[in-house]
């Protein structure tokens, strides 16, 4: 039995609506949603790496990251505890840039962030002009509490995809869960089709 | 006689896992894989949003993660790897 | 009280709305009725969970600010966040005689009956008071004369909640004694402190260490970080400083 509380919508905002997929609402500002402790890890320390099953790793510095070409894009982040915000502004890297020259047989990629978080992907998502790997958010440097000084951007996922503090990418022949995946989390993601947990 | 006359069937700890899981779960003590800190559950770092499906408690003293919760498409699932062990007090007897 | 023996599964249980209290501009007291409360322990706290007609659900916990010695009267003190999603209703719609439906008690940790002893350390920032407030109506019902010290940061004196019932409690002569702080400025004539929660006004207010109070900080994550940790920096022993901290973000 559920009783209804009269005259309760929640703050829900869906205007915009052919724009937010089912469930979402609609925020202004930008919530801070985070597993763990913000990591800050200087820029000196910092690397970015493609590991896993590839003939040769790769590694950036920060230095070298930031001398790779960028892009600028705008698009709609999504959520999984339902609020989305649309035309965010971002600065980063493609991550078909970094992938650039890689030989593998991989079709996932688990990407891993300082603070042990992980999270994984098929790795046809992360190529196409489908990811970034950000460090510009509204044409500032990526604050730490929004994934600075570079998270994935996977904007056509749930956002917890897109890894904050991102240190690199592990190409994987067969899918592995991620941190919240391990717990239940679904596999892929998709707002559009609210794959929220496993067997959504 | 060996170990497999002696073993039971895991239905006859129902007893003690009703005493564990029945409580109320923040007074109970636990040792945290990472540091070896004893605390309380209701003492440690909680991660956790409004409309966030998962939750992760952390170790106070070296974030460590203790236990993850994740509620949602019926059912709650919890991982504990992050204690050593989990202690509540046991009833106290009928006076 | 001992602890109860049996324990039961949470259940959502639907509570009425007795009365409504305007406590100060921004904070309203729900008095509720709550058929078969199985009873609860000062400090514990109960989901709230509004459905909206298509079936939306939101769900938030609220510290119980009534004594357990109340029966089936719950209250709930609620402060409403601008931009929240849940508080607005709970302050502005919510009218008496209107269901809600809420579980619990919940929590066991940041929970003191008469039993526990002190002498017994209450630091609230703003709403963080509510708990607190249930364990000073518990300690007054069961007329307890362990020595009980509320430190209260509030910004102004018009968001003191419980102003009245305070000041009468702590000038009862039971043992319980009443320290304000304004944080945001004062009126005319305020002989009371008139800042942040700091170390100094800790070591001026607290028990000394070898009394071995027993401490619940509660109030906004900044506060509750910052007093606990200067307790332990004065020598208290940490696993007698409990803590509940509401978070940084509103409801």
């Amino acid at each position: 039995m559920r009783i209804i509380s009269r005259g309760f919508r929640g703050r829900r905002d869906r205007t915009e609506g052919g724009r937010l997929p089912p469930g979402q609402y609609l925020v202004r500002d930008f919530p801070v949603l985070s597993a763990g402790p913000t990591p800050r890890t200087k820029l000196t320390d910092w690397s970015f790496s493609i590991t896993g099953e590839v003939d040769e790793p790769k590694t950036w510095t920060w230095e070298q990251f930031r001398s790779l070409p960028t892009e600028t894009l705008t698009r709609d982040i999504h959520c999984v505890t339902k609020w989305s915000k649309l035309d965010t502004a971002w600065e980063g890297v493609s991550v078909d840039t970094l992938l650039e020259g890689v030989e593998t047989a991989a079709e996932y990629v688990m990407a891993f962030s300082d603070g042990d978080y992980t999270t994984n992907l098929p790795l046809e998502d992360l190529t196409g002009g489908r990811a970034w790997v950000a460090f510009a958010y509204d044409g500032a440097p990526l604050e730490p509490q929004h994934g600075g000084p570079a998270r994935l951007l996977v904007p056509h996922l749930y956002l917890w995809k897109s890894a904050k503090w991102v240190r690199g990418l592990r190409l994987m022949n067969d899918d592995e869960p991620g941190f919240w995946e391990t717990y239940g989390y679904h596999m892929y993601g998709d707002p559009w089709r609210e794959q929220r947990y496993s067997g959504d | 006689m060996d170990e497999t006359e002696l073993r039971l069937d895991g239905n006859a700890v129902a007893g003690i896992l009703q005493e564990m899981f029945v409580p109320e779960l923040t007074a109970a003590r636990g040792r945290c894989v990472g540091c070896g800190e004893v605390g309380e559950m209701g003492a440690q770092h909680l991660y956790m949003y409004p409309h966030a499906p998962g939750a992760v408690l952390r170790c106070r003293f070296c974030e460590g993660v203790l236990a993850v919760m994740v509620r949602g498409g019926g059912r709650v699932r919890m991982a504990l790897h992050g204690l050593v062990w989990l202690e509540v007090p046991q009833p106290a007897a009928p006076a | 009280m001992a602890r109860a023996a049996i324990q039961r599964r949470l259940t959502w249980r639907v509570a009425r709305v007795a009365e409504v209290v305007d406590e100060t501009p921004r904070v309203r007291s729900l008095a509720l009725s709550v058929p078969d409360w199985p009873g609860h322990r000062a400090g514990q706290h109960v989901d709230v969970r509004l459905t909206a007609e298509d079936g939306y659900v939101a769900e938030r916990s609220y510290s119980i600010a009534s004594a357990p010695d109340d029966g089936e009267r719950l209250m709930l003190t609620v402060e409403r966040i601008d931009d929240g999603e849940v508080s607005p209703y709970l302050t502005e719609e919510l009218q008496p005689g209107d269901p809600v439906e809420l579980r619990g008690p919940i929590g066991g940790y940041f929970a003191w009956t008469v039993d526990d002893g002190g002498p017994l350390l209450l630091v609230a920032g703003g709403s963080g008071v509510c708990p607190l407030m249930a364990m000073i109506r518990h300690r007054a019902a069961r007329a307890s004369m362990v020595p009980a010290r509320l430190l209260y940061s509030s910004r102004t004196l018009d968001d003191v909640i419980y102003r009245d019932e305070l000041d009468r409690d702590g000038g009862d002569g039971s043992g319980l004694e009443v320290v304000h702080t304004l944080t945001r400025g004062h009126p005319p004539g305020w002989t009371g402190r008139s800042r942040r929660i700091d170390a100094e006004m800790l070591a001026e207010l607290a028990w000394p260490p070898e009394r071995r109070p027993l401490a619940y900080v509660c109030g906004p994550t900044p506060l509750v970080e910052s007093v606990a940790s200067a307790l332990v920096a004065l020598g208290h022993d940490p696993d007698r400083v409990r803590t509940e901290r509401f978070g940084p973000t509103g409801n």
